[in-house]
Order: C-alpha cells, then sequence, then structure tokens
C-alpha cells in the first residue's frame, strides 16, 4: 500500500484495527459514566459526542500489565484519587432532600427542618395524546408526561401518587402560585418553546423538556413553603384534568387575591393560603364594580421582572439597596456561568485531544511493529505503547473530571433561575405597593369631590335631591375604597414581610449551596489531577532510561 | 557495523576529553533582527569549537541567516547522495508569525540541532562546505550562496512530482506494465514503503501533538476567566462565602499560569521533536528520489555500453573505418556507466548505514521526548492537585461550621 495521496481512507481503514488495539490495552476503571447528564446548555451537546473512538470501552487486564492503580499499595492513604467518584449517576440520587443529590440543589442539613421529611417527584414516560374533538381530522396532538411523587409528608393524603400532565397544566400551576405566593421566590417555571408542531414532538426536545419538568418540580417541592402549597397538591395528586382555573382576567385576579386576603391574613402564619381547595378551584367571581379603581394595576401584571413602571415612589432605602445588590449579584452569576461553561468546554476539548494523541500513537506502535527491520523500532515502539496507554488514560480522566465539574457548576446556572424568582419577588411588592398608592391617590380624589358636592349642595335651599343621592353614593364608594386600601396595605406589609423572610433564606441557601459548589469543584480537580498525575509518573517512570537532566555530558 | 550514535557523538563533541580527542561542537544562538519592512530577517551566531586541523582555530564565531543554512543543506545533499542530511525547519509561511519571539526561537533550536547532526555525522563532518559555513566571513558566505542555482532552488513541490513519478514506475513494474527502470528488490521495496507510510503516522501524531498544545492554552485561558468571575462573584457576597470564592479564583488564575507554562514545554519538548522526525523521513524521501536517479542512470547507462558494445564489435567485424570512432566513444560510455554504477552502489551502501543510524537516533531522540513528555504532564497535574489542595482545609471548616 503505497498510498500517501488517500490519507483519509488510511485512516479510516485503520481506525478500525485500531480500535481493537486500544481494546486489548491495559485500562483502568469505570467506564465513562457522563451519558446521562441533564443539560447544561450548549457544553453538553458535546459531552456525549456521539463519535467517540474511547468511549464505552471494556476493561481488560492483561496479567503482565497489572495496573498498579488497582494495586492498592501504590496509593498513599490520605490521596483524593481514592475517595472519589464512581460516576455521579441519575438514578443514585439519593432520595433524602438534604443528600448530595447533584440536580436538586444540595444543602447541608441544618437548613432543612427536619432531615426525615422527604419527597420525590420524577417525570418520566412521555406519550402521544390526542385532544378529543369533533372534526374528521382530530384534535391537536400533544405530549403528556407521568409524574410520580413519593413523599412522607403528613399533607399529602398519599405516599405515592402518580398523574398524566401536559405542558399546558404547568404554565397553570405556575400562574395560580404567582398569584398566590406574592412576594415569594418562586422557582421559575421552564419556558414556553416557540417552535413547530413537527419538533414539538422530536424526541431531544421531548427529553429536554421533561429533565426540565422535573427540575422545575423538585425545585417547588424543595421551597419550604409552597411544597405545603394546594395548588402544588392538586397538581401532583389529582387524577385526570387539572381542576386549576386556566388564566383569569386581571381585575378578577386583583379581585380574587382581595377576597382572598382576609383569609390569607387570618389564616396560617407565614403567609400561606388557608384558602379551601374547592375555592382554589372555582373561576373568579364577577367585581366590574372595583375594576375601574384597579385601572392602574393592569400595567403591574406582565411578568417583565426588570421593575414596575415609574408609577411606584419606592421609598425605602434599604429595599432599593438590597434590589441593587441583587442586581449586581444577577450580572455576576451570568458572568460566572458563561465562564464555567468555556472552562467545561476546554476541559472536554483536552480530553478529546489528549486520547485522540494517544490513538495516534496506538496507531504507530503497531505500525512499527508490523514492519520490525531493527531492534531499535521495537524498542520505539514500546515506549510509543507506554506514552499512549498514558495518554489514554488520562483522557479518560478529563472526560470525567469534566461530567463531575459539570454537574457542580451547574449549582450556578440553577441559581440565574432563583435570581429571576427573587426579581419576580420584588415585582410584587412594587406592584402591591402601586396598589396602596393608587388607592390613595383615588380615596384623596374621592373625598375631595365629596366636598365639593357638599358645599354646592349645601348652597341649595332645602337640599338638592339628585346631589344628595349622589353624594350618599359618592360615600358609599369612599368606604369601600377605604376598606380596600385597608387591606392593600395589610396586603403590602405582608408581601414585604414575605420578600424579607425569603430573602434571608435564600441567601442562606444560596451561600450553603455555592459553598458545596466549591467544595465539590476543587475535590474534583484534586482527585483528577492526582489520578493524572499517577498515570504520566508512570508513564515517565517507563521510559527513565531517557532521563538527560541526570546526565553529565 | 553498528556505531552507536552515542559513542560518535562523545568522540566528536565533547570539549573536555582529553585534546588528543578530535571534537567538533557547533552552537547556533542569539537571533537578532536585522535590516527593514519586507527585507528584514534574522541573523544568528554560529559557534564552533573544535581542535581539528582543517579548521582555523579553537572557536571560530560566524554570524549567518537562514538562507545559509539552505545552502548549506543544498551543498550536502548534492555531494552525499544517499546521505540522509539533516531537515531544515521550514520557511514560515505566515508574515506575521516570522517574528514572534516563539517562531524566532523554535527555529533557532532547530538550526542549532541541524549543524550538530552535521558535525557528528561521520561522512558529513568533514566536508568542504561545512568548513565553510563554519568559519567563512560573512561576505564570502554572501558570495557563495548567491552562485547557486539549478536543483538546490527546487520547490518541495518538484520533489513530490519526483517521488510520485518513482511510486507509480515502482507500481507499473510490479504489474509487469513496462520494463521496469527501478530498483524492486523486496528489502529496499519494504523500506520505501515503510519511509513512506511512517510519513503519514507522524504528521498525523505531530498534528495531535500541536492540537494538545493548543488546549493546554485554551484551559489555562479558561482557567484565568473563570478564576475572575468567581473573585467578582466573592465580591457580591458576604461572608465567608466571599473570601472562599476569592480565595478559589485566586487559585484558578495560579493553575492557569502552570498551564501556560506547561503549554510551551510541550511545544518545545514534544511537538518540535516529532515535526523534526516528519521532518527528517521527508529528507529521506528526497534521497530515496536520488538513488532513483541514480538507478536509473545506472541502468541506461549499462543499456547504452551494451548497445555500442555490440555495434563495435559488428563494426570489427564488418571492417568498418569507423571503428576507430566507435571504440572511442564505447571507451568513453563505459567508463561513464562505470562511474554510474559506482555513484549509485555508494547510495546503497550509505543508505544502508543510515537507516540503522537514523533508527537508532530516532529512538534516542523519541524516547527522549516521551520521557519529557510524560515528565511534565506528572509535574503539571501534581501542581495543580497541589494548589487545589490548598483550599480544602478552609472548604471543610466553612461547609461544616
Amino acid at each position: 500500500m503505497m498510498g500517501s495521496e488517500n490519507a483519509d481512507g488510511f485512516e479510516e481503514t485503520n481506525l478500525n484495527a485500531a480500535k481493537e488495539e486500544m481494546e486489548n490495552l491495559v485500562l483502568n476503571g469505570d467506564g465513562a459514566g457522563d451519558s446521562s447528564n441533564s443539560a447544561y446548555r450548549s457544553a453538553m451537546s458535546t459531552l456525549s459526542s456521539v463519535h467517540d473512538p474511547l468511549s464505552p470501552l471494556p476493561t481488560v487486564l492483561t496479567p503482565a500489565d497489572s495496573d498498579p492503580l488497582t494495586a492498592p499499595s501504590y496509593i498513599e492513604p490520605p490521596s483524593y484519587a481514592d475517595v472519589i467518584f464512581s460516576p455521579f449517576d441519575e438514578n443514585s440520587d439519593s432520595e433524602i432532600n438534604g443528600g448530595e443529590s447533584p440536580d436538586s440543589l444540595s444543602r447541608s442539613p441544618s437548613s432543612s427542618s427536619s432531615t426525615s421529611d422527604y419527597i420525590k417527584i420524577t417525570v418520566s414516560n412521555p406519550q402521544k395524546e390526542q385532544e378529543t374533538s369533533n372534526s374528521i381530522v382530530g384534535g391537536n396532538t400533544y405530549i403528556t408526561y407521568q409524574i410520580t411523587t413519593r413523599t412522607n409528608l403528613p399533607d399529602f393524603g398519599a405516599s405515592e401518587s402518580s398523574v398524566r400532565r401536559r405542558f399546558r397544566d404547568v404554565v397553570t400551576l405556575a400562574d395560580r402560585l404567582a398569584e398566590s405566593y406574592r412576594g415569594f421566590c418562586i422557582p421559575p417555571r421552564p419556558d414556553k418553546s416557540v417552535v413547530e408542531g413537527q419538533v414539538m414532538q422530536k424526541q431531544e426536545f421531548v427529553e429536554q423538556r421533561r429533565v426540565a419538568l422535573e427540575k422545575y418540580l423538585r425545585r417547588l417541592s424543595a421551597h419550604p413553603v409552597i411544597r405545603k402549597s394546594d395548588e402544588l397538591k392538586v397538581f401532583l395528586q389529582v387524577q385526570g384534568k387539572l381542576p386549576l382555573p386556566m388564566s383569569t382576567d386581571v381585575a378578577s385576579r386583583m379581585l380574587d387575591g382581595a377576597v382572598k386576603l382576609p383569609k390569607q391574613l387570618f389564616g396560617e402564619g407565614g403567609g400561606a393560603s388557608a384558602v379551601a381547595v374547592h375555592e382554589v378551584v372555582q373561576p373568579a367571581r364577577g367585581g366590574r364594580d372595583l375594576l375601574r379603581l384597579f385601572k392602574e394595576l393592569r400595567q403591574t401584571v406582565s411578568n417583565d421582572w426588570v421593575g414596575v413602571k415609574p408609577a411606584v415612589v419606592e421609598e425605602d432605602k434599604e429595599f432599593l439597596e438590597k434590589k441593587e445588590k441583587m442586581l449586581d449579584l444577577e450580572q455576576q452569576i451570568i458572568n460566572a456561568s458563561q465562564q464555567a461553561e468555556s472552562l467545561v468546554k476546554a476541559q472536554q476539548d483536552m480530553g478529546e485531544t489528549m486520547g485522540e494523541l494517544g490513538l495516534a500513537f496506538i496507531k504507530l506502535t503497531k505500525f512499527e511493529n508490523e514492519e520490525v527491520v531493527f531492534n531499535s523500532q521495537r524498542t520505539r515502539a514500546t515506549d510509543m505503547k507506554n506514552l499512549a496507554t498514558a495518554a489514554v488514560k488520562a483522557s479518560r480522566f478529563y472526560r470525567e473530571l469534566n461530567s463531575q465539574t459539570v454537574k457542580h457548576l451547574d449549582t450556578l446556572h440553577e441559581y440565574l433561575g432563583m435570581m429571576m424568582a427573587v426579581q419576580g419577588a420584588f415585582a410584587d411588592r412594587s406592584s402591591a405597593l402601586l396598589t396602596v398608592q393608587t388607592l390613595l391617590s383615588d380615596l384623596s380624589s374621592l373625598q375631595a369631590r365629596a366636598e365639593k358636592l357638599e358645599a354646592a349642595s349645601s348652597k341649595v335651599f332645602g337640599g338638592d335631591k339628585s346631589r344628595i343621592r349622589k353624594i350618599e353614593e359618592l360615600k358609599e364608594t369612599i368606604k369601600a375604597t377605604e376598606d380596600a386600601k385597608n387591606v392593600a396595605i395589610r396586603e403590602y406589609e405582608r408581601i414585604k414581610e414575605n420578600n424579607r423572610s425569603e430573602v434571608e433564606r435564600l441567601d442562606g441557601e444560596r451561600r450553603a449551596d455555592f459553598m458545596n459548589m466549591m467544595k465539590g469543584f476543587v475535590v474534583n480537580q484534586v482527585g483528577y489531577a492526582e489520578k493524572i498525575s499517577n498515570v504520566w509518573a508512570k508513564a515517565a517512570e517507563e521510559t527513565s532510561q531517557y532521563d538527560r537532566e541526570n546526565q553529565r555530558s | 557495523m553498528e556505531i552507536s550514535t552515542e559513542q560518535a557523538r562523545n568522540v566528536m563533541q565533547s570539549p573536555r576529553s582529553p585534546s588528543s580527542q578530535p571534537y567538533l561542537s557547533a552552537s547556533v544562538t542569539d537571533p537578532v533582527k536585522l535590516g527593514n519592512g519586507v527585507q528584514a530577517y534574522i541573523s544568528y551566531r554560529v559557534i564552533t569549537k573544535t581542535n581539528l586541523p582543517e579548521y582555523q582555530g579553537p572557536e571560530k564565531i560566524v554570524i549567518r541567516r537562514y538562507s545559509d543554512f539552505v545552502w548549506l543543506r543544498d551543498r550536502l545533499f548534492e555531494k552525499f547522495k544517499g546521505v540522509f542530511v539533516p531537515p531544515l525547519p521550514e520557511k514560515s509561511a505566515v508574515e506575521k508569525f516570522r517574528f514572534s519571539a516563539e517562531f524566532i526561537e523554535m527555529r533557532r533550536a532547530a538550526l542549532d540541532i541541524f549543524v550538530n547532526r552535521i558535525a557528528s555525522h561521520p561522512e558529513l563532518q568533514h566536508s568542504e562546505d561545512l568548513r565553510t559555513f563554519l568559519q567563512a566571513d560573512e561576505e564570502t558566505m554572501e558570495r557563495f550562496r548567491f552562485q547557486e542555482t539549478g536543483i538546490f532552488n527546487k520547490k518541495p513541490a518538484d520533489f513530490m512530482q519526483m517521488f510520485r513519478d518513482v511510486q507509480s514506475k515502482v507500481s507499473d513494474a510490479v504489474l509487469g506494465k513496462e520494463k521496469p527502470v527501478e530498483e524492486t528488490t523486496p528489502e529496499y521495496e519494504k523500506l520505501k514503503h515503510y519511509i513512506f507510510e511512517l510519513e503519514n503516522h507522524l504528521a498525523e501524531a505531530q498534528k495531535h501533538a500541536y492540537r494538545l498544545v493548543k488546549r493546554h492554552r485554551e484551559l489555562g485561558q479558561s482557567l484565568l476567566d473563570f478564576g475572575k468571575a468567581v473573585k467578582l462573584l466573592g465580591a457580591c457576597e458576604g461572608e465567608p462565602t466571599g473570601k472562599l470564592f476569592s480565595d478559589l479564583g485566586t487559585k484558578s488564575e495560579l493553575v492557569s499560569i502552570k498551564l501556560q507554562k506547561e503549554a510551551q514545554q510541550v511545544l518545545m519538548n514534544f511537538e518540535e521533536p516529532l515535526k523534526d522526525y516528519v521532518r527528517y523521513v521527508q529528507s529521506i524521501k528526497a534521497t530515496i528520489t536520488e538513488r532513483a536517479t541514480a538507478f536509473k542512470q545506472h541502468c541506461e547507462l549499462a543499456e547504452t555500453t551494451k548497445l555500442k558494445e555490440i555495434n563495435l564489435d559488428k563494426l570489427m567485424l564488418t571492417r568498418s573505418d569507423k571503428v576507430g570512432e566507435a571504440e572511442i566513444e564505447y571507451r568513453e560510455i563505459k567508463a561513464e556507466s562505470e562511474e554510474a554504477t559506482i555513484r549509485f552502489e555508494r547510495i546503497v551502501k550509505r543508505m544502508n548505514e543510515e537507516i540503522v543510524r537514523f533508527q537508532e537516533q530516532r529512538m534516542e531522540e523519541m524516547g527522549v521526548a516521551f520521557h519529557q513528555f510524560a515528565k511534565g504532564q506528572a509535574r503539571l497535574a501534581n501542581g495543580i492537585a497541589d494548589a487545589w489542595r490548598a483550599l480544602l482545609p478552609k472548604l471543610e471548616a466553612a461547609s461544616s461550621a
């Protein structure tokens, strides 16, 4: 074969031969173990690389080259190389929320109120279903997911339940929670994706969505207040169609909130909703009377976390400072999360190239052994093989390191979501303040009108029937507005308190989570650096006859 | 038959051996940029130390530039056919890279190796052109350099074409397509095949080695950026998280520096030797072409001689008056043919010796490169482990608090 022209063809045919060679190499340890990662933006798509000649390989130990890494005597006890890292597996998550499960935010035990409480939600088994319809063509198809809950919380009726829900139901849940838990840092739900119908059905998209839903529900259930909410319970347990109202118009929603307020105020401590489940499920009643009073509120209902339009006059300096700090923190988390992504990619590339180098040397080894004419060739072939073996092992360690790194640094990504939740909580507060201010200004303009009318009417001798009637109506309205104002003030104060306690809770959790993240990241780096170092130390030893540093010329 | 390269080098290059032992060593140092704009170039100092009588003294320093080295190589290639003349580093294709510190250093190191290989080669070291190169003053050198024309200016593309011709003719011969004008001995076939395949394999390994250098740099950069981002994040958090983030960021920056350093080491001590190996193989391919040419000449002249002989006999039989002329022609051709045969056989002999030296040298040099690479990687990984490990006590303390 004289082919120097068909280099590519040559590479192809020999790749397979080289693969066999690789499988006969001494390889230590587990398989790559990174296959079941949850998505971490674009970095993830390169992690589970499709065309990867190096994984998964069966491990074959040949007696002649038994690997010192498996012999216990080689590694000194306090090394981290031993400690790790049967690769993190999705299914081996600990059941307890306070444990090391990598994709619910892991906490130090002290922050969860009771270590024996648990709730575990799994989302699985996506299936296509069809809307019932009278038309010949049939209804739209959509995907439903099976949602299984295991818990020992007393509020939940059953210890295990399973329901089928579609994405629209999740949106409904999120909307209802947003209404009921104003001021709370509610984890944001997965995005609605604007994609074509075809793509909606594609397996990758469905899988991404399944993962996102699971994460979302788990975060909800990790929230100490929301996990006890009726909305969530209904979502997780009620069979059949989800009995939550899909939408309410603005005013009704606000009214609904106002109706619920007294109950909330006098209900359970911590601001949890004490509304009976069946009331949650009722559609909002009418109430057009107050509609016009609340007309300004429309502008605050958008989900834009950037903030309320300038109508609100926020005077609380502490709040403003806190908000600034949160914005700054969010910016830094975004930045760190981006750099983390680059880091992950660079580690990935390093591993890949190292592996390719090893493969190239294996091919060389084979080649030299095929065409042996000189003894020096055999020696060189052996040297190359040692190098290749080391490179291939190191490459695997880089990949393992990387899949662990992803899991740890994913915390940064998670907290981006939580920062959005914080902004949402702040927005609730601002909108509540706007309500109060609007009512106050309406009140004062109503009162001014009443005064004017009274002044005018007193000038008419004997009373002005129509005016008097108007004045009385006005006074009714003023009373109602007065009541609404008081309710709104109490609501505002309640939300402020929710804000405060939530932010405090989150700050604590965030610090704990970041601490764990750092620790996990560093322990990882140490452990794998040690493993990689061992691999190369062995190769250096095997080629020690070429050590020139100690030679005298 | 096998002279170990170690022995040869020790004999010729150690200045500390007793003065009765002949030695010759040279070093290429001190790159300096001269000239302006398009005509700017790098000049090097070449320092020769020797006790050989043919040389002008124990030490001589001259200034040389890249094209002087090219001249030397071309002369040796022409005069010592069959010898694997050590390869030169390439001319730089990319303009802006030409004067970067890294490129200059890589080139200097490669030129240094080039000269020393020549000085330690049993035949090449006696070359007159080498003496000129090592001793002539700059003007003389320039004059020599400008005199060269012809084959010495052949571009690599031309050589490639010659290789292909050689290849295709050989395969034709194997298929019995035409009368073979090429050697077809099985050992030589094996050698040629080995050399051609070896180049492919080595080139691939070198490509990945170069990429690996880049990966080191990229990883270093990303750790640097990550460290900075983490520090900024720490500034937002209160204590103790803030301080820990700050420490983490600092460590990340430290590790980044280690990676950058190692990248440079991998480049100089691993990737460059691989590239050098590839160049050497390419040089051997050029020698293979020379041999093919010589073989062809030897065959053709032998052919022609035979024809002339037949013709002469014929003329003698017919007692033609052209016999005298024919006889002279015949003798001339015969002499040429014999020379061509001698040339060819010398090439064969040299190549046989060279291939042994080559294999041993490569074994040695590659072994050193591998060892250094492995050591470097082990040191790097250790350093990284140590750096991160230093953070653990504080992290442990903080998370259990």
